[in-house]
């Protein structure tokens, strides 16, 4: 995760959002061996308080579980589109 | 689409609270969710009215319900005032939430974002409060 304030509000927000348009269980953790928690949560994603630089890892289990996984390392990897309203939005 | 989400109402003896914290709604979690905002009495001091309340519950309300964050002491017993003059039908689908406004509404209306129920949105802003 490169973006500068790392998992602070507005990235948690989109990130427990679009974790949300999956049918699929979204779990993220700082660490590969976890604690992994819900993606959907925005109270736990907002919790972890992830600087930048921080490795993210995800893991997702369902028919959409391909798709969410690929959703949210782009989301991540676009600095959560901070700057760019509109395509967050989209 | 969206008037399926639950709505937000804010509810603030200050109206520059209540209207900021709409802000932080709309800018960090966007315009999927009906909100409204209140505070302040007529004279633009600090208070709160049931009216101005039940003007707010109007303008956020839902078919699936409507989570209020309040601040302080009268916010909260006028809340409770304005639910109670709701028809019958819509009171069950009002909950205040015990969260802290800013924080709770910023949870509350992302859980509602994602289609989450009244029960589950009041939940999520509440998890935020220490036990």
């Amino acid at each position: 995760m490169t973006h500068a304030v790392g998992l602070h509000a507005r990235p948690s927000v989109k990130l427990t959002k679009l974790a949300k348009t999956f049918g699929c269980t979204v779990e993220l953790a700082i660490s590969n061996e976890g604690p992994w928690i819900d993606a959907k949560s925005i109270v736990k994603v907002m919790g972890t308080k992830a600087p930048k630089d921080t490795v993210l890892f995800f893991r997702a289990s369902g028919d959409d579980e391909d798709a969410a996984l690929t959703a949210l390392v782009e989301l991540v990897e676009r600095d959560f589109d901070e700057g760019s309203e509109e395509a967050a939005n989209a | 689409m969206s008037k399926e989400n639950v709505g937000i109402v804010i509810v603030s003896h200050s109206s520059d609270v209540a209207r900021g914290t709409a802000d932080m709604v709309r800018q960090m979690v966007g315009d999927e969710v009906p909100l409204a905002w209140c505070g302040g009495d007529p004279d633009g001091g600090l208070g709160t009215s049931v009216e101005t309340i039940l003007g707010a519950i109007d303008q956020a309300w839902s078919q699936a319900g409507v989570a209020i964050l309040v601040d302080l002491g009268g916010a909260e017993t006028n809340s409770e005032m304005a639910i109670e003059m709701q028809p019958e039908e819509r009171r069950s689908r009002i909950a205040i939430c015990n969260a802290p406004i800013v924080e709770g509404a910023v949870m509350a209306a992302t859980e509602a974002s994602g289609g989450a129920s009244l029960d589950i949105v009041r939940q999520t802003a509440e998890e935020l409060s220490p036990g």
